[in-house]
This record gives structure tokens, sequence and C-alpha cells, in this order.
């Protein structure tokens, strides 16, 4: 692998937000998770759990529900009264519908997907009808007497269940008429608390409704007769939330000690019928409260405060023991928040509503491998950039030689000019911005730092001519015939004269930047592509997609490159493909063209194409073979992938320049000491 | 008067009584559980016990009640039998020879005619689960060979095999792995913890299991204190099991409620679990149960539960988690460092019980009377730490006073040490403490003795320790301005060239006292403590050290480790006689000259009986048993035997009881263990119908003397001829009938008296037999026990007594032995 002065930065304070809600979409096995900040993002199930789409957060758009409708339709509603539709191709809100009921603390939508139902703070159920481009206001249910925090179709669609504070009722759909009211009982382990809160509500198609609420109690009811069928106490702190798997045989809860409980349809013994609901297995992935459950056919999904996904397999619904049966616990998002200007040693910092530029340390200090060396000079935090408004920043870029920071929010984009005298910085933003530099998905300088590449919603692709105070010359790239595609990941050749652009699901496409013209298209292939780079000289493009596999395609031939094919005939190593996150970024070495450096959240690879790749039978994760080894054993071992799992969990890697390596991590612990206190729990023998 | 038969070795009681899981009578007023070689019956009011089923001849393993008749209990045993009872009667029914060990037994109502067994047939440690078909047969003793085998690999423990379902499925445990066996599909799913490998989950082996009476639910205990219960294990991919953890140790047993409401654990905290619903948070304790729980039974009725206990204890449950009653046997579960000593008092055995107490047992009813806390501090029961133990004790003037040493060494150099003195209080007729000594030595104390001289005035205790001294404490009266209280000081301390001093001995008129250093024996006077004599004979150090009594109180006796007992005449200050005699127990008979000793040989331990004036032993018993004898004791009889022979009347006025290395209790016997017995199982019969009213009083009285009539028939015509009272209808619907809807007492006065008196017709009445079948049983079964001893006499060839045997000797044997003893007197007399 080589030598090299790691710069270990675990300056970046980066938090994630916690997870709110979560919505599984069985048709396109997609799951939508909302963010406390507001941000929803899409994950792939299919595409190896890879976080394919994202909608940044805004301020006062705390959302409280989520939900598919017809299957590829996504609502939010949140807190300030607005029911919100997403638009999942150009990846904007398609429209924001005040419901005039306060804030809205739950949605659902019909099982036929054609209405969308509201619990408002006033207690009032709205009935919404979806037509093909908005929805609109049909009815208002039997109002309630307090808000309605949990809301449930019947599968049929013909009553719905609304669990409020102290009772449940049921409704019928057609009339909007109050039909059955089941009061909760507030006792909480012989304790009288003052309110009962019902958290969430499941409609079977028997016409069983299940309750959890905030006395850690899961209900079953009989909706017919009003009845408690059976109380299962589970938890000492609020049971907060409820997922039910599509064939009604199992479901799953999330409390607010950070235990998820499966519950299971068994029969009570094998010569009858009769079947009963049974606590099986609990589960204790989480630190804090459980928000959001999900049943999927095969997994149980779950995130909460603690802001991990967790995504867990029912092993008896696996068919075969593989990859697919382990558990996932997803925490950073998929794209890259650090941007680096190798020449200046700067790192810029991309947090939910300002940029962070730092300084890296510097040292004068040698020693041997594995020695930490003396900084002769601390990391700098060079600048703290606020962005004005609510809106959350999309992404962010710092050019090559420093000059240049552009960043974008949903609606203004921001391009800066900096100025450096010694030790001081002069911030000078770039005012008269064209009208259509609205917002940007995705921003990139080329290597010379004379040209900005910007990504924006509608598909189109622009260049930016930079100059000292200003830009000129904004052009655009022409869109590619008949598609709307966003395009969420660029990449410029180091010779300027290419540009690679990717959308969530079409292939990537290679313009000629002085042409503005479409080169060529790679091939399409069925994963989501994860990261793109430009290798210098050869302006090979390499992609990584989000079932690991790495390809090599050569701009200039319009063809997958020998090695690529030699890769692809040979397959890679099992543990490879079985990687948990996927690569991110992917590098290049200035000075050896067959290096390749790409990284995921736990490791960072170094793909020498000069060796032999490794089978199945060679060890993947080779630790350096002691020095004193005979050259010989070394050539028979080495292979081309060269892992370090030394430093995670990694959000960011590159090469400063051929000897020095900028690592930035950011340790769990960490995030952890910034979340709120968890639940107290007593544990045996502390 | 007693038929002098060959004095035999026999056990007195205080068998284990949580050997196995007990059972409930139908009606839960019974409560059945093994001990030893008998199956015991208690009532479950009244904790006494009402009968003693005996008949098999080693260690009975299994009981169950029959499910066909709830009035029938089966049993097994190591000796290969399978035994159906009537235990109301106590009577045994059908004996069933299956020819192999039996280890545990299971029934249930739909195997029609089978019970099932696990077996160990090929190597010793692999046991398995076979269903033995019970030939249907008039006659007594049956063979039943029909053996099927259902599973293999099973544990040896009943615990780890439970039915399911009424018998479709069972459910076995073993290590890492469950297995559930259909009946009706014929398949074994085999479940195993797939974490077993992993260092971390090391500790969740299975420990016991138990099956759902109603749903198809399993619950199984493991090692790190979960339990899982398992659903769906009919399909090996979609089960799913739940977990409760509650426990921090293993989980000893599991029982479900007969309903399968609610799920009882237990272990080492000693606190019962019941789980309702099997839920994780709704669970109700029932905590301070004095030991571990071993097992957890429950009544088919419902309404009691019981858990057997490590100290051999039974305590039964109401329902509502109340202990109800507590039936405790001799506590055996840890060392006994104490010895046995007899309480003057109550003639009661006293030796270590519970961690920290001095437990009073019964001999005479097999009972315990209560458990003296002599250290008085919470137990904390966790392995690892260091116990204070109770040490030495030693009862002084006549009862009154209770010394008890107690100790904690958690290094070397860190000994903490007690002496408490307890006085006997006539008002609460119980022990109260009255001084407590703080390091009453510097270093261990090896002997503590009162004098028990009648004649002197003060109270005296002395303490040896290996320290160097020996200290003498008496009782003064000064420790309060009015003089009315008493407390014990140092008064004397005595030391021998700084050897360690290891036992300590008063003469039985309390004018000497006699403390061993190492090899020196030192004799000193009481009065003036003044050194009179010593003895030395560089034979190893003094082990024990006793004083003749009676006539032969001028001898001193001691035994020293290189197996050499001595004998001093203290009057010519010389050694009277010595002989090579490896010496482990020499315990003085109060109330003779004769001392027994019991000496270790390579076979096995064996008795000696002798007075020291005379260097013939008056007995000898080779090989009473084959382990090491730790301790014996004499206990005085109420009611002094008169063997004529010569050899046993050492065993006139006492009795010698004497406990193994594996903790039971023997004891010398010359009755046949059927006549000994008899009379207290013979006088309980009448419990069952009557109860315990202040009617039963009255009238039960009547019917017992009645019942004494008809054993003697001889004395029939000469007593009062009562009726039996229940039999009366009158009397019958008198105490029926509640007490407002009665006439008045005045009317019903003269009916009362009248169905009182005697009249032909209940006589007539009161012999009709309710079930003629049970007679022709019992007789029959008179008939079977005759078969028995028989069989026993030819059996009774080995003379080991280690396992629970109880031996006969025959009497070709019995003259064999004689003249075995008469060869052998010679050798002793050339020592």
């Amino acid at each position: 692998m080589g030598e090299f002065n790691v710069h270990r930065v675990r300056f970046f304070n980066y938090v994630p937000s916690g997870i709110r809600c979560v919505a599984y979409n069985n048709q396109s096995n997609r799951l939508a998770v909302s963010r406390t900040d507001g941000t929803v993002e899409i994950y792939n199930l299919s595409a190896n759990y890879f976080q394919e789409k994202f909608f940044p957060g805004h301020e006062s758009r705390a959302t409280e529900a989520l939900c598919w409708a017809k299957g590829q339709r996504l609502f939010s509603a949140g807190l300030n009264g607005e029911i919100i539709e997403y638009d999942l191709q150009a990846l904007t809100i398609k429209y924001a519908v005040d419901a005039f009921g306060g804030p809205i603390w739950s949605m659902a939508a019909s099982p036929n997907g054609s209405q969308l139902l509201v619990g408002c703070e006033d207690g009032s159920v709205k009935l919404f009808q979806i037509t093909p481009d908005k929805i609109q206001f049909e009815r208002n249910f039997d109002r309630q007497k307090s808000r309605i925090l949990s809301l449930s179709w019947h599968p049929a669609g013909t009553h719905v269940a609304a669990g409020s504070i102290d009772y449940i009722s049921v409704f019928d759909s057609k009339s909007g008429s109050a039909i059955g009211k089941m009061l909760v009982d507030r006792q909480y382990m012989g304790v009288s608390k003052r309110k009962c809160i019902i958290w969430g509500v499941a409609f079977l198609s028997d016409g069983t409704v299940i309750s959890v609420d905030s006395a850690g109690k899961v209900q079953i009811w009989d909706s017919a007769t009003g009845t408690l069928v059976k109380n299962h106490l589970v938890s000492n702190a609020d049971v907060q939330s409820i997922a039910v798997s599509p064939q009604e045989d199992s479901f799953v809860v999330g409390t607010a000690e950070g235990t998820v409980f499966h519950f299971q349809l068994v029969s009570v013994t094998s010569s009858s019928s009769e079947k009963q609901w049974v606590r099986t297995k609990p589960f204790q992935h989480h630190t804090h409260d459980v928000r959001a459950v999900a049943h999927s056919p095969t997994a149980l999904i779950s995130g909460g405060t603690d802001t991990h996904l967790v995504i867990r397999p029912l092993m008896e619904k696996v068919e075969v023991k593989n990859y697919d049966a382990a558990l996932r616990k997803i925490t950073f998002p998929h794209r890259r928040l650090v941007s680096c200007a190798k020449k200046k040693q700067l790192l810029l910092f991309q947090f939910a509503h300002h940029l962070e530029l730092w300084r890296l340390g510097s040292t004068v200090a040698t020693g041997k491998n594995g020695d930490t060396l003396p900084l002769s000079k601390n990391a700098d935090h060079l600048l703290h950039l606020k962005t004005k408004g609510p809106e959350n920043i999309i992404c962010s870029c710092i050019s090559p030689c420093g000059g240049w920071i552009a960043c974008s929010t949903a609606s203004r984009f921001f391009l800066y000019r900096l100025n450096y005298e010694h030790d001081n910085i002069s911030l000078q933003r770039v005012s008269k911005m064209p009208v259509f530099l609205r917002s940007a998905l995705q921003i990139l300088f080329s290597e010379d730092s004379t040209k900005l590449f910007v990504a924006s919603n509608q598909g189109s692709l622009r260049v930016i001519r930079l100059q000292e105070g200003g830009f000129t010359h904004p052009r655009a790239f022409q869109p590619q015939s008949g598609t709307v595609q966003s395009m969420c990941l660029l990449a410029v050749s180091p010779d300027g004269n290419w540009l690679a652009a990717s959308g969530s699901s079409a292939g990537v496409h290679v313009y000629n930047v002085k042409q503005l013209k479409l080169h060529c298209t790679v091939p399409a292939y069925n994963f989501p592509v994860t990261a793109l780079a430009i290798a210098p000289n050869t302006n090979n493009l390499v992609i990584a997609h989000s079932d690991q596999q790495v390809f090599e395609y050569s701009i200039p031939d319009k063809q997958y490159t020998e090695w690529s094919r030699t890769v692809q005939k040979q397959g890679f190593h099992h543990l490879w493909l079985q990687r948990d996150t996927p690569i991110t970024h992917i590098s290049f070495h200035p000075k050896r063209p067959m290096h390749i450096l790409l990284h995921d959240t736990y490791m960072f690879c170094l793909i020498d194409k000069s060796l032999p790749l490794p089978n199945d039978k060679t060890l993947l994760y080779n630790p350096l073979p002691p020095t004193n080894e005979s050259d010989v054993i070394r050539r028979r071992t080495a292979h081309a992938f060269k892992i370090s799992k030394k430093y995670k969990p990694l959000l960011f890697v590159d090469l400063l320049d051929e000897k020095t390596l900028v690592a930035v991590e950011r340790p769990l612990d960490d995030i952890v000491a910034q979340l709120p206190p968890p639940i107290k729990k007593k544990k045996f023998g502390t | 008067m007693v038929e002098e038969e060959g004095i035999r070795v026999v056990r007195c009681g205080g068998s284990e009584l949580n050997f196995r899981r007990a059972v409930f009578s139908a009606d839960s007023k019974y409560i059945f559980c093994v001990s030893g070689d008998f199956i015991k019956v208690y009532s479950t009011a009244t904790e006494e016990c009402v009968h003693i089923l005996q008949g098999h001849r080693n260690l009975v393993t299994g009981i169950q009640l029959n499910p066909n008749n709830h009035l029938q209990l089966y049993s097994c045993s190591v000796d290969g039998t399978i035994k159906l009872w009537d235990y109301i009667d106590g009577i045994l029914i059908k004996t069933f020879r299956v020819g192999c060990e039996l280890h545990a037994l299971f029934t249930f109502s739909h195997a029609e005619d089978s019970v099932f067994v696990t077996i160990n047939k090929e190597k010793p440690d692999v046991f398995q689960l076979a269903s033995v078909k019970l030939p249907k047969s008039s006659s007594q003793e049956i063979e039943a060979k029909e053996l099927s085998f259902v599973l293999d690999y099973v544990n040896q423990s009943p615990k780890c095999i439970a039915f399911g379902n009424e018998g479709e499925y069972v459910a076995a445990v073993r290590d890492f792995y469950l297995s559930v066996y259909f009946f009706k599909k014929k398949t074994t799913t085999r479940f195993t913890l797939s974490s077993s490998r992993n260092k971390k989950h090391a500790r969740n082996n299975f420990t016991c299991v138990t099956c759902h009476p109603k749903e198809d639910c399993i619950a199984t205990g493991h090692k790190d204190g979960k339990i899982r219960l398992w659903r769906n294990f009919d399909d090996e991919k979609k089960y799913t099991y739940t977990c409760l953890h509650w426990h921090h140790d293993l989980v000893m047993d599991l029982a479900f409620s007969v309903t399968g409401s609610s799920l009882l654990s237990g272990g080492r905290e000693s606190v019962l679990v019941e789980w309702r619903e099997a839920a994780e948070k709704n669970k109700e304790f029932l905590p301070r149960l004095g030991a571990t729980i071993e097992h957890i039974s429950v009544s088919p009725a419902g309404d009691l539960f019981c858990t057997s206990h490590s100290d051999n204890k039974i305590t039964i449950i109401h329902r509502n988690l109340e202990a109800s009653a507590v039936i405790q046997g001799l506590v055996k579960d840890r060392s006994i460092f104490t010895g046995l000593m007899i309480d003057p008092r109550t003639k009661a055995l006293v030796l270590n019980g519970k961690p920290g107490h001095l437990q009073f047992y019964s001999l005479q009813s097999d009972k315990q009377l209560y458990n003296l806390d002599i250290i008085q501090q919470e137990y904390i029961n966790d392995s690892g730490l260091i116990q204070i133990e109770l040490t030495k004790a030693a009862f002084g003037c006549y009862g009154n006073w209770l010394a008890t040493v107690e100790q904690r060494q958690e290094k070397e150099t860190e000994l903490e040490l007690q002496m408490k003195l307890w006085m006997y209080n006539k008002k609460t007729q119980g022990f109260v403490l009255n001084t407590k000594v703080n390091m009453p030595h510097e270093d261990h104390i090896t002997a503590l003795c009162f004098c028990n001289a009648e004649k002197s005035e003060s109270s005296t205790l002395v303490t040896a320790s290996k320290d160097g001294h020996f200290k003498v404490w008496i009782l003064t009266d000064d420790s309060d301005i009015y003089k009315k209280a008493v407390g014990w000081t140092c008064d004397f301390v005595g030391s021998y060239h700084k050897y360690q001093a290891t036992n300590c001995c008063f003469s039985e008129d309390g004018s000497l006292l006699a403390v061993s250093f190492e090899e020196i024996v030192t004799i000193w006077d009481s009065e003036t403590w003044e050194l009179k004599c010593t003895f030395c004979q560089r034979a190893g150090k003094i082990r024990h050290l006793c004083f003749g009594r009676l006539t032969c109180s001028k001898y001193l006796l001691g035994v020293t480790e290189n197996g050499i007992l001595c004998c001093w005449n203290l009057l010519s200050c010389a050694l009277e006689w010595s002989t090579k005699l490896n010496v482990r127990v020499m315990e003085p008979d109060p109330n003779s000259e004769n001392i027994a000793a019991i000496a270790q040989s390579s076979v096995g331990s064996d008795l000696f009986v002798f007075k020291p004036s005379e260097p013939r032993p008056l007995y000898i018993q080779k090989n009473i048993c084959r382990e090491e004898v730790l301790w014996g004791v004499f206990v005085p009889r109420d009611v002094p035997e008169s063997f004529t022979s010569e050899a046993y009347q050492w065993l006139n006025r006492s009795q010698f009881y004497f406990l193994t290395k594996s903790q039971s209790l023997l004891t010398f016997s010359t009755q046949s263990p059927e006549e000994k017995l008899t009379p207290t199982s013979k006088q309980l019969l009448a419990e069952e119908s009557l109860p315990t009213t202040p009617f039963y009083f009255l009238l039960g009285k009547h019917r017992k003397e009645q019942q004494n009539d008809k054993l003697n028939e001889a004395l029939e015509n000469e007593l009062v001829q009562l009726p039996l009272t229940e039999n009366i209808p009158a009397i019958s619907e008198l105490l029926r009938t509640p007490a407002h809807v009665l006439p008045s007492a005045s009317f019903l006065c003269s009916m009362f008296v009248n169905s009182l008196l005697l009249s032909k017709e209940t006589k007539s009445a009161e012999e009709h037999p309710d079930d003629v079948d049970m007679v022709e049983e019992k007789e029959s079964d008179d008939s079977d026990e005759e078969n028995n001893f028989t069989e026993k006499i030819q059996d009774t060839n080995n003379t080991d007594s280690e396992e629970d045997i109880i031996y006969q000797l025959s009497k070709s044997e019995e003259k064999e032995l004689k003249k075995f003893r008469k060869v052998d007197y010679s050798w002793i007399a050339a020592l």
C-alpha cells in the first residue's frame, strides 16, 4: 500500500439528526425516512439499502407523519399544519397544502391510495382526495376532544381507527361518523398517570385494533365490540411506534427505552386453529427512543432519536443465509459532506445550517510506521459560515485552489470568494447570481478552479466560468433528450475536458466540457451509482455502484477498460461484496496511475491494478505482512486490494499529495455524547 | 422382651426430601416425596408424615400419581421396579419388574397403560427415555419387559424432560439442545442455541424444561438465569422464542400453574418468581425462602405450590404466594463443623444447620424442631464470598448454657473470631444471648468444653486454641450494679511451652482438666489451676481426649494422629495400655463406662466398643460403612432396653448415632425396620377422613382407641366398643349442616346422645368393609411382604452399607459372625 502521513481528522462535529418517521413502500421496496430537522431520505432496499434520494430539511417543517400513496407518491405532514407532496423525480417539494387544523400529528393513506387522512391538533380528522396532481379536501370526520396522534385504515378501507389521548375512536370512513370508542387504562404499574397517550394504532383486517401507548402497554382490542382482548405490558416507558407486516402475522413495536419488540401470531396448539398474539423477541439495537418502526415482509426496520436506522432481517423469512440476512445499521448519509482543497490543505465541512473551513495541522517530525507524530501547528478553524434562512444546506464545495466556496440550499445559491493574506482571510460573497441558479443538487469545481459545474434539480447541468470578482458565461449542457432526471453526482477530469454526471437511477453520462455536448453514456447498470471519479492522464472513469461493484470505463475509447473486464470476469471477493456501506468517494494517486483510492464508512482501500486480483480463497483483509518476511512471500500474498480498517467510521479520505492522506473520522461515541440522555434503566449488578 | 437379632446399621431418617419434585395428591391434602428408599406421605395441612411407603430396595427415583386412578401412586426405583401404591392406606398394590435401573418416571392420562422411564443401558452417563407397557394382570408381581425407546441421549434429571399437550409431544433438553419428539408424527425436531459456541454466551446451557398445560409452549430454564418460552416448535424454521430474565444465576426449576396462566421459576436466589401470563413486566415474588429452590411442583387442584430446597426442606405455598407450611428434614447441605451433640433438655440432636444456624433435630420423629440463629447476620448467597462459619458449639450445665464459636478467615492473617454464650430462658423456652466475646483467642479455637460436674457451684468453660493457650471462663454476677445480671469472664489462661492446645476435657467430677498440647497431655487441677502432671507418648498429635466415666473415671484416653489409642491411669500417672488403632471418632457414653471408637481402615470404618478398665472390647463390628465416619454421639434412651446378650449390652442405655462423610446419619439397631415403624404408620390412619375440629378431639380419640382394638383382637371384648362416628348419619348431618339452619341445641341433644349409644346395627355397619377389593389386596399384600422378606434374606450377602440398603443379616450369617467374633477376641488382648 505504501506509507503515508495521515491527517487523522476528528474535529468534524457532525451529528445526524434523529429519525422521526419511517414509511415502507412495498411496491417499489423503498423506505422513506424523515428526520427531526425535516430531511426526508429515500432508501432503496433492493439496491443494498442505498440512500438514493434526499430532500433537504427546513427548520419550520418538523415532520410528524410520512406516508406513501399509490405506490409512488410520498406525502409528509408536520407541526406547521401543512401536507407536503414530494417530487421524487426532480427531488423537490411539489406543493404544500394547509390542512387548517393546527399542527398535524398523524397521516394515513387509504389502502387503495385514493384518499389521505390527517389527524390534527384540534381533534379533527380530515379526509383528502388524492387527485393525479394535487390533493383536495373532502370531509371532516367527527371532531374529537383532543389531538389525534395516530391513524390507521382498515385494510378494506371501510373503517378508520384513530388514537387520541386516553381513548381510541373508530370511524366509519364513508360517513365520517365515530362508531366506537375504546377507553385506555391510565394505570401504569399501579400508579395512575395523568394521561395515556395512544402513540400508535393498527387496524387489522379481522377487525382487531392494536394500540400502543405512553403507559408502556400494547393492547389488542376487538373493534366490533370495543373490548380489550389482551394487554401486554412491555415497557416501563412509552411505547412509541407500531408497524404490522403486510401478511398481518406479526407486528413490531418500538419503545422509549430503545427496545424493539416483535409480536407474532402463533397457533395456540398445533391441532387447533385458534391463534394468539405472543411477544417473541426483543431487540435492543437502539440506546434512545425508537420513534418509528416499519415492517417489510422480511425485515424489521426501526429508527429513533439515536439517529441509527436499523434493519433487522427476520431469520425465519430468509431463504438463504446470505448477506441480506445480516443486521444493518445506517448512521451516516451516503453522500459526501466534506470537500478538500488539496493544495492549501483546507477542509470544508458541511453541516445542516453552516459550513466550517479548517486548515489542517502540520508537523515537522518524522517517525516510523505506526508512530503518532506531534503537531507543530494545530489545525485552524478558519471560517464559520452560516446560511441565512431556515433551509438546510443541500451541497457545498471548495475549489481545489481554496479560493472559492459554493453552497446551495433549496432556494438559494451562494458563491464566496476567499482571499488569503498571510493568516487573515477575507470572504466576499459573489452577488448577482443568475436567476436560474436558485438551487443546486451538486456543485463541483474544475481542477484548475476556473470552472464551476452545477447540477440543478430540473436535470440541467451548467458550467460557470469563474473570474476574479465574479463570473461569466453561464452555459448549460444540452439536457438529455426526454428525461428530466436530476443529477446527483458529478465528476470532472483533471484536464478539464470531460464531465461525468449520474442521476439517481439512469446510467452515467459523459459530457465534453469544451463542446458542451454529450460525449457518451456508460451502459446502464441495475444498481445506483454511489461514487464517480475520472482518473488523471488516462481519463478513465471509475464508477462504484451500491452493490459494491467497481467499473472502470475509458472515456476516450468509450468502452470498459481491460482491467474492468478482467475484474468482471473473475468477480470480486465475496467479502468485498458483503461490505455494509457504499463507497462514497474515489480518488487517484497523483504519481502512480495504477492506484485507485476509495473508501466507505468502515474502511479505505487502495486498488493496485498491477497486482493480481484476490480470489475467494485468499485473505481479503490481509494485515500488512511483517517487514522481516522475505520479498517472495510478500509478493505471493499480495493482491490488488489493500484495505485499511484502522480509521472508522470514515466520512472522507483523500490524498493530499503523494505522501499525505487525510482521513476524517466521526467516532460514534462523540455523537452519543451530543444526544439527549437516554431513559435511565437499572442494570443488575450496578 | 425384645427379640434379639443381629445388630445392624440402619439409616435413621434425615434422608433427602429434595431429591425429586414432590407430588401433590389430586385433592391437595397430601404431598408425596421420595426419601431414600422410601416414599413419604405428608399432610399438607399439618406438615405431619402420614405414611412411609416402603418396599423399594434401593433409591426411589420417581413418583407420579396414577393418572387413571388418582388415589394410587406409581413409584420407580434404581432397583428396577415400578410399584403401584394405595397411598391412603399406605399399602403396596402391585410391583412391575422392569429389570434395569430406572432414573425417572413420567405418566400422563392418554397413554393408557404405559408409563415413561429414563434408563441407562450401555454407558454410565447415556440415558434413554423409554415407554414401559404395564401389563394388566391380577397378580402382585408382574414382569414388565416391554420397553420401547422414545428418545436417546437425554439428561438423567427428570427436570430435563417434560410432556406437553396431554402427551402429544415430549421435550427434552441437554447441554445446548432442545429436542421435541411428536408421538403422532413420530418426528423429532431439534433446536440448538446458536450462540453456544460463542464464549460470551457459554452459559446458556439448558437446565430444566416444562410444557404449558394448554398451549403448545415449552419453557426452558438456562444456566445464565434466562427463561425461554418456545412456540411454533413443530417447524424447525419458523420456531420462535421469548426470553424472560430475572434470575441472575441458573434457573433450577420451572413449573406452569394448572391453567397455564402463570409460570413459576426458582433458583439460587431462594425467591419464587411467578410470571403472570408469561409477561416480563408482570411478575410476583415470594422472597426469603431460606435456601436454593431445587424443585417446584404444582398441585393438580391448582390451589397449592411447593418448592423443595437445598436445605432439605419442602415449603408449601398457597396460590396467592403465601408460604403455608414447611416440612423440614435434617439440613445437610453444608459441612458439619460442630459435630453431633445432644441437647440435654430436648434430647434433640444438635448440629450445624442452615448457614449460621444450629439445628435441633428430633431423632424420634425425624423432624427438625427448630433453628437457633447464632451468627445473626443476613446470609448473602453468592459464590466466592467467604462466610462466617459456626465452628464449635457445646452445651453446659444440663442445657442451661450453650457456647458457640464462629470464625471467618479471609486471608491468612485476618482472622475474625467470636465466642457467644447463650443462656436458656425458661419463660421463652429458648436460648438468649448472654455474653459475646470478640477474639477470645489469637488463633483458631480447637476445643470447647463445659465442666458438667454435679457438685460445682460455678459454671466453668474452657477453650483451647492454636495460639498455645487455653482459657478458663467462669460465670460471674457482677456485670451490673444491681448484681442481677450474669456474664462470663476469663478467669485463667494456661499454656505449656508455647505448644498449640489441641483438645481439652473435664473429668466427670470436674476436678481435673486435661488439655492436650500437640503430643503432650497436661492435667490441671480445676480448683487451683495448677499443673498436676503431664503425659507424653511421642506418637503424634493428640486427636481426641476423654476421661472415663463412673467406675472408670481414673482413666484418661487419648487418640493420636499416628493411630495409637492410649489409656493412662490417673492414679498411677502411668500408661495403662495402648493399642494401634487409627481412631477417627471416640465418644464416651454418658450413661455407662462404655466408650465407642470408630477406626478407619482401608476398606471401611470399624466400630469398637470398650471399657477403659478392660483390655478386651465389648463389641466389635467391622465395616460398618465404607466411607469415613466424621462424627458420632451417644443418645441416651428414654426407656432403657434390656438386652441380655453381652454383645448388645452397650446399647441398653444409649443409642449410638454417627455421621458419615456423605452426611448420612446412621445408627445401630436390633429391630427390623418394619417393627420399628409400624406404630407411627398405623396410628395416623384416622386423619384422612376427619377434619381437625374440636369435634375431632372429642370423637376422633374414640375412633383411634377402636382401631387399636382392632389390632389386638384378643382384648376386643374387654374394651368398650364405640361406634364409628362418621358412619352415623345423624352426627354427620349435625356436623355438616351450617349452624344457622340447625334446630335448637336442646332438640338435638337427645338425638346426639342417642346416636353415641351402642347398638348392634352400628357394629355390623362398622365392620362392613367399604371396598372388598381393598381387603383382598391387603391380604395379598401381606403375602407379598413375606415374599419380599425371604428375598431380602437371600439378597443380603454383601455387607457393605454404602448404598441406602437396610441390612438384615440372615441367621446363618449371624452365627458366622458370632463365631468370627469369638475367634477375633484374642488379637486385641495380645496388643
